[in-house]
């Protein structure tokens, strides 16, 4: 489980976060929606410890990511995230970019590493790509090899920061669909997203960001179809 | 019998011995100040990309000056400073320090750019796979930065190689050194340049070829 409580986060001056309270439970897909500079990126961010947060607390499975003396790089291996960039390590193969974190942070044998980083590439469909560089690999191929190769360190939970807003858009839907396999695989996610079919159908509540406040959460049907908060309304009405 | 009557004498074969032994000790400098400068270089790349704001500018500056004083007046400086504090200073040692520290300063902006060239979004992609800072460095932001910034560190070897020329007027026999010596016997100034220039070509050879064969097997 997922504990955010009154997390606020500044970069300098600005406030980005003001006071996020949010529980996400083991199995749950969260969407989070909301314009540019809503600070739902940042919130991501804040949940695996790439940014420091200014007051409040994340709390995975009991443990205070920000409390000192936390092993964030252990706690880490539990939150796959998967970015608006994929950043595919271009030196390496495709089979050795998703084995390298299971062999070197997991410490798995390098045998044991490739048969691990084989089975997420045939999961995500890449199954006859194994031994392409990234560069011959498409957008779409790039982020699903970046989402095996964070499911290759057996994470319980994983954050999408706008997984599919980088790429072409006759590419968006086989990232969608292998997002989507996940969900119905019971993996736990939260999901930075344009995508609002995606949040609509996959998941089990959507949240709603605006000016660094979590204007709204519910279920979709109360987000996409009787809305409280006049912003959310506004929203999702330019959007579509 | 005419040759040993004269001060002056022309090219001999064994005098190509000579200068195949000063290269030898062209390449010795070379490698010793190229080798050192480049691990020091690294570490004060890393120093200037990561350092706070203090270091970096300490640093940055101290560098600047060896990167921006013509080496000629380094080599002179150094090895003469010594000597006037009461120990004196090996031509050699003189050389090597000054070439190696030298080699550090044109290193470090390019360890610094290799770092650089590995964007945050991409150093935070192998953190959020539970990597730590140092594996992050070892197996994500070196090889990617090497692969960026390796033709431009060859440049600099081979630059340093040439300019341990310089290193001749501390009285240090390298190939320039023993082209003069030749050159004030023999008169014979061309051959003497020609041959010695074709000894620093067969010092460079190896090392752009290898760069270049590196670069094809990292492209494909």
């Amino acid at each position: 489980m997922i504990e955010i409580k009154g997390l606020h986060k500044y970069f300098g001056d600005l406030h980005v976060l003001k006071g996020i309270d949010l529980n996400v439970a083991k199995g749950e897909v969260l969407s989070v929606i909301g314009s540019s500079g809503s600070g739902k990126s940042t919130l991501l961010y804040c949940i695996n410890g790439l940014e420091e947060i200014q007051k409040g607390a994340v709390i995975v499975d009991g443990v205070d990511v920000h409390a000192k003396g936390t092993d964030v790089n252990k706690l880490r291996q539990n939150l796959g995230m998967v970015f608006q960039q994929w950043n595919s390590f271009p030196h390496l193969t495709a089979l050795e970019n998703v084995a390298l974190a299971p062999q070197i942070v997991k410490k798995h044998s390098k045998t044991d590493a490739l048969e691990i980083a084989a089975k997420q590439l045939k999961h995500v469909g890449l199954g006859d790509k194994l031994n392409v560089y990234p560069n011959s690999l498409s957008g779409g191929q790039q982020q699903r090899l970046a989402i095996a190769r964070a499911l290759a360190m057996e994470p319980e939970y994983m954050l999408f920061d706008e997984a599919t807003s980088a790429l072409d858009p006759e590419l968006v839907g086989e990232v969608l669909e292998t997002m989507r396999m996940l969900a119905e695989e019971g993996m736990t996610m939260i999901c930075v997203t344009h995508e609002m079919g995606f949040a609509r159908d996959v998941s089990d509540r959507v949240a709603y960001f605006h000016q660094g406040i979590m204007e709204e959460i519910g279920p979709p049907e109360q987000i996409f179809g009787e809305a409280q908060s006049e912003h959310t309304r506004k929203f999702l009405a330019n959007v579509r | 019998m005419s040759n040993n009557m004269s001060f002056f004498s022309g090219f001999q074969p064994h005098d190509l011995l000579f200068m195949a032994e000063a290269a030898g000790q062209t390449l010795l400098i070379s490698v010793l100040s190229i080798s050192t400068g480049t691990v020091f270089g690294i570490i004060f790349g890393w120093m200037l990309q990561s350092g706070n704001w203090v270091v970096r500018a300490i640093l940055g500056t101290v560098l600047d000056v060896f990167r921006s004083v013509p080496l000629l007046i380094q080599l002179v400086l150094f090895f003469n400073f010594f000597p006037i504090m009461g120990w004196p200073l090996e031509p050699f040692a003189a050389g090597t320090f000054v070439l190696s520290l030298y080699t550090a300063s044109l290193v470090a902006q390019v360890a610094r750019g290799g770092i650089e060239a590995v964007g945050k979004p991409m150093r935070r992609a192998a953190r959020s796979l539970g990597m730590s800072y140092w594996q992050d460095m070892r197996y994500v932001v070196w090889p990617i930065g090497l692969r960026a910034v390796f033709p431009a560190w060859v440049g600099v070897a081979l630059g340093v190689m040439k300019d341990s020329a310089l290193v001749s007027v501390l009285g240090y026999v390298e190939l320039l050194r023993a082209s003069q010596i030749l050159i004030t016997r023999t008169q014979e100034p061309f051959i003497i340049l020609a041959v010695a220039g074709a000894f620093y070509f067969v010092l460079s050879y190896p090392l752009s070829k290898y760069s270049q064969k590196l670069e094809e097997r990292w492209a494909s």
